[in-house]
């Protein structure tokens, strides 16, 4: 096992689009490291340039010490699992399994061997002898899987591969991913779109957009202090709320006023930031309280939907200037749209963008 | 809310009313154009079983006396078996030769990034348009020099002239409908280029290759021009050279031509009742998009 | 530095592959059309070897501008490709709709389509002169039994009536494939645009006209091609259904360049009349291409 690296890598398709710039991130030796962006955000291009399907415009790729950036995929000792899992048709399960190890001219016996104890542990014994067509998607998804694990690679590659399988499965198959992950200690990169899946499953999260890379961090950091508004607003369910204003010191004490258009809050701030900012606070760090609360943080609002979950309810809102915020309430008591609620922005859970640039400025 | 269940309403009985409308003619006129399609091959194979002096005297729709006389002169006196052959060895060749080179053209343009790729499609694509009689005259004068008029070699090369471009476009057009990833997941297994192709691509295209073999063949076996132009004499004629030069000693062997013609349109006719889903797929592959 | 070598290896291999492909269609496509411009300028009588080959310029081009048989022969290629293309794109469209329908037996109507174009023309050529024969021709007694004719008639010996069978044969033979084309074309279209339109109350004929005929266009734009070109090349129907007569009062250009070279053995003029059929075959795909902006499934992009 053993790390994979970009450092610096640029890449630029035939057609001149830019899909990675500078891109520099490593998955460390053991680590599963989870890439996450919207759709269009070079994350399948990542993955395609650390299997070598892909060649770098610039920069440099590293698979344990060595560098791999000029070698094609067959000789970089990877191995990938692709979103539709890319079974080959023509050969049955076993063979699929097998494929990896008869190529590198393995002996025919350890094949067979090594095929039958990844087999049995994923539990597709009875399958060796179907070809792909005769399965179902969860166990389609399953050989993929053993495919990958079967040649015992330095690296593992996953292209979002639980989004062909329903909700449960899908979750089944996380916690089984994560199971695998610890059991063999591999190395593994994970591309999903799915910030909850990243969030779940990932050592460490590398956010892209655009080809470029936003932040890379642990679930725990990414949440609680995203490194700009595009971040915190991908990361957690529902996206967190902002709020344009002024940022206003008072005094020395390190306070400031945050002046938005709906309302007014305290908020602590270090020296230097004043001017024209962005407030972010996930719904979760809105109070809604019934309508005569008055005083700092606090704004009148009209509930429009409300969307019961059985342990809480989410209320979306309109406040009086037309900006529209989702909070979190518990299950009581309960909220009916129509209703005028008051709603207190929690200083705690602020965070404070800068209006331009987008990036985090400290709390 | 009322007003647009009503239209709904309305719509749907205007609808229902035009199926019933539709449908009839719909089924009038295509069991026309059935007849139309099927009428020419039911009266030739009726004609090859009719004797000449009944043929001529008072043709009738039905077949009032059924013999095999003409199907037995096409093969005994007139050596009909010689233009099959010579066509199953020319197409045959040409079809094979056509595949094999054709393949390989049409792996790196379906999977290859290269320079001059499109201009080379584009290329090819101006060839299958090419008009025939256009090189019949330097074809004839190469072919005569190189003493190959009248041979089956001399049949062949010309031949891939539409049939090499025909296979490579159509190949190129169905290899790209096969997931790439396949390769893909193979290099990644460690394949190299030539395994991919050989282990993933090749047994993955097999239906591909049968369908555009079958459609150059056919091509190839329908051929005119060239095999009219190029051979001399009944030993090297394909059959439809031999079919179109019949000649009978008093008038046109009307009995014995369309025994030919159901001889000849039997097999071609065979393999695309066999084979048409895949034939309309390679057909139109590549050829019709957005 | 490194992209260089790699994009290097694959256009090495790229062309690699292509090379075999690409150099048999140059040596027995290219070459020779090469070869029938350079004969073109030379007068080359095969009957007449003691005259030798010597350049005449663009003698043989001025006598074809002089040549009324020549510009007769355009004429009537002209007109078999427009009044056929036309019967045929009609013929084609309905049944390209049909086919796109579910009704039971498509598939035999798909495969008994198919088997005209799959049989050669000489084959669908001698089917439709037999059956318009002047003596024992089905379509005399059929016609005449109808009362639409007196009495049978000689179709092979008037102008008029001798494209008729033409016409008919390559009707039958090349409209399946038309068909297939727009069927293509057709299977592309969303269906749910249908199904919008019906609950909007559009009948079938709005439907045609303004959702199934718009999108179709490209698919009709590519028969349109494949089909003018055809068109042009026009050869084995006519030598084996009229021989060009009465006279040469159908012979297509195809044709009359044929007899040029095979029966006249006049290779300098004979090779000039190729030049002309594909200077024109070629201007014909060049305007269909950059004028109606066609394009054709070439690339992915
Ligand atoms: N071969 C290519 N040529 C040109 N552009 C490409 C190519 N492949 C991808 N792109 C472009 O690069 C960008 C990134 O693509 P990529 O597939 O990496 O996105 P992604 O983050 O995986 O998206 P998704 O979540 O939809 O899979 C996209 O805008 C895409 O259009
Ligand atoms: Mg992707």
């Amino acid at each position: 096992m053993s790390r994979v690296a970009l450092e610096h890598v640029d890449k630029t398709y035939p057609n001149g689009f830019v899909a990675a710039r500078d891109l520099s991130l490593e998955a460390a030796d053991g680590e599963l490291l989870v890439l996450v962006g919207p759709s269009g955000s070079g994350k399948s291009t990542v993955l395609r340039l650390m299997a070598g399907l892909e060649r770098v415009s610039d920069g440099v790729i590293r698979i344990g010490e060595r560098d791999v950036t000029d070698l094609p995929p067959q000789q970089r000792d990877i191995a990938m699992v692709f979103q539709n899992y890319a079974l080959y048709p023509h050969m049955t399960v076993r063979e699929n399994l097998g494929f990896g190890l008869s190529i590198r001219k393995q002996p025919r016996a350890i094949i067979e061997d090594r095929v039958r104890t990844v087999a049995a542990s994923l539990g597709l014994e009875a399958l060796l002898d179907r070809k792909p067509a005769q399965l179902s998607g969860g166990q389609r998804q399953r050989v993929a899987l053993g495919r990958a694990i079967v040649r015992e690679p330095l690296a593992f590659l996953f292209d979002e591969p639980l989004s062909n399988l329903d909700a449960q499965l899908r979750v089944e198959t996380r916690v089984e991913l994560s199971r695998l992950h610890r059991k063999l200690g591999a190395t593994m990169v994970y591309v999903t779109h799915d910030q909850s899946e990243a969030l779940t499953l990932g050592d460490r999260i590398a956010v892209l957009k655009e080809g470029v890379l936003q932040q890379i961090a642990s679930p725990m950091k990414l949440y609680e202090e995203p490194a700009n508004k595009f971040v915190a607003g991908f990361i957690g369910s529902p996206g967190m709320n902002f709020f344009e204003g002024v940022l206003t010191r008072i005094g020395t004490g390190g306070v400031c006023t945050f002046q938005g258009a709906d309302f007014t809050i305290r908020v602590p701030c270090e020296s230097g930031t004043n001017g024209r900012v962005i407030l972010g606070i996930r719904p979760q760090h809105l109070e809604i309280t019934d309508d005569s609360a008055r005083g700092d943080g606090v704004v009148r609002a009209e509930v429009g939907v409300v969307e019961p979950m059985g342990n809480e309810q989410i209320v979306y809102v309109t406040l009086p200037n037309g900006e529209r915020a989702v909070a979190i309430a518990p299950v009581q008591p309960r909220i009916t749209a129509g209703e005028k609620v008051s709603i207190r922005v929690r200083p705690e859970g602020i965070h404070i963008f800068d209006a331009g640039s987008g990036r985090r400025m400290a709390r | 809310m009322t007003s647009v269940r009503a239209a709904e309403a309305r719509a749907k009985r205007k609808k229902a009313a035009g199926i019933q409308w539709g449908s009839w003619l719909f089924a009038a006129a295509l069991i026309v154009l059935l007849l139309f399609t099927l009428f020419p091959f039911y009266w030739a194979i009726v004609a090859s079983l009719t004797p000449e002096a009944a043929l001529f005297r008072d043709p009738s729709l039905w077949p009032q006396q059924i013999i095999a006389d003409h199907y037995r002169a096409l093969f005994v006196d007139r050596d009909f078996i010689t233009p099959i052959r010579n066509s199953l060895v020319v197409a045959g060749t040409t079809t094979i030769f056509c595949l094999c080179v054709g393949t390989l053209a049409a792996y790196a343009l379906a999977r290859l990034e290269f320079k001059g790729k499109a201009a080379i499609m584009g290329f090819i694509l101006a060839v299958t348009m090419f008009p025939q009689i256009s090189i019949v005259s330097p074809l004839y004068l190469l072919l005569r020099s190189l003493h190959l008029i009248d041979t089956y070699p001399g049949l062949i090369m010309p031949y891939m002239t539409f049939a090499m471009p025909l296979t490579v476009w159509v190949l190129t057009g169905s290899i790209r409908q096969i997931p790439r990833d396949l390769e893909e997941a193979a290099h990644v297994d460690g394949a190299t280029r030539r395994q991919s192709f050989t282990k993933i691509l090749l047994p993955l295209a097999v239906p591909s290759l049968v369908t555009t073999g079958i459609l150059t063949f056919i091509y190839c076996w329908n051929e005119f021009l060239f095999a009219l132009s190029f051979t001399l004499g009944p030993e090297r004629q394909t059959v439809p050279v031999a079919i179109a030069l019949f000649r009978g000693q008093y008038q046109v062997p009307w009995g014995e031509i369309l025994a030919a013609a159901v001889v000849a349109t039997a097999p071609v006719a065979a393999m695309v009742l066999v084979f048409q889903r895949r034939i309309v797929q390679g057909l139109t592959a590549g050829a019709v998009k957005g | 530095m490194r992209k260089i070598s790699r994009l290097g290896y694959e256009a090495r291999l790229g062309w690699a592959l292509v090379g075999p492909a690409l150099s048999v269609i140059a040596l027995i496509a290219i070459f020779p059309l090469g070869w029938t411009v350079w004969e073109s300028l030379h007068l080359h009588e095969l009957r007449m070897p003691w005259l030798g080959q010597p350049f005449i310029g663009l003698a043989n081009y001025v006598e074809i501008a002089k040549d009324p048989r020549f510009w007769a022969a355009l004429a009537h290629t002209a007109f078999f490709t427009v009044v056929s293309i036309s019967l045929e794109l009609v013929i084609g469209l309905f049944l390209a709709l049909a086919m796109n329908r579910v009704f039971r037996g498509r598939g035999f109507v798909r495969a008994a389509v198919l088997v005209p174009w799959a049989i050669p023309t000489v084959v669908a050529a001698l089917l439709w002169r037999f059956i318009f024969e002047s003596q024992g021709g089905i379509a005399n007694a059929l016609l005449v039994d109808a009362h639409i004719l007196k009495q049978p008639l000689v179709w092979f010996i008037q102008t008029s009536t001798a494209w008729v069978p033409v016409i008919l044969a390559d009707v039958w033979k090349t409209t399946p494939f038309v068909a297939l084309l727009l069927l293509a074309g057709l299977q592309n279209i969303d269906l749910s645009l249908y199904e919008a339109a019906a609950v909007d109350g559009a009948n079938a004929w709005w439907q045609l006209r303004h959702i199934t005929l718009p999108l179709l266009k490209p698919a009709i734009l590519v028969t349109l091609i494949f089909r003018t070109l055809d068109g042009f090349r026009v050869f084995d129907l006519i030598y084996v259904l009229t021989g060009g007569g009465p006279g040469t009062s159908t012979e297509p250009v195809a044709l009359y360049t044929f007899n040029a070279l095979l029966q006249n053995l006049r290779f300098g003029y004979g090779s000039a009349l190729s030049v002309v059929i594909f200077a024109i075959t070629f201007g014909l795909a060049l305007i269909y291409v950059r004028g109606l902006g066609v394009r054709l499934g070439g690339e992915e992009a």
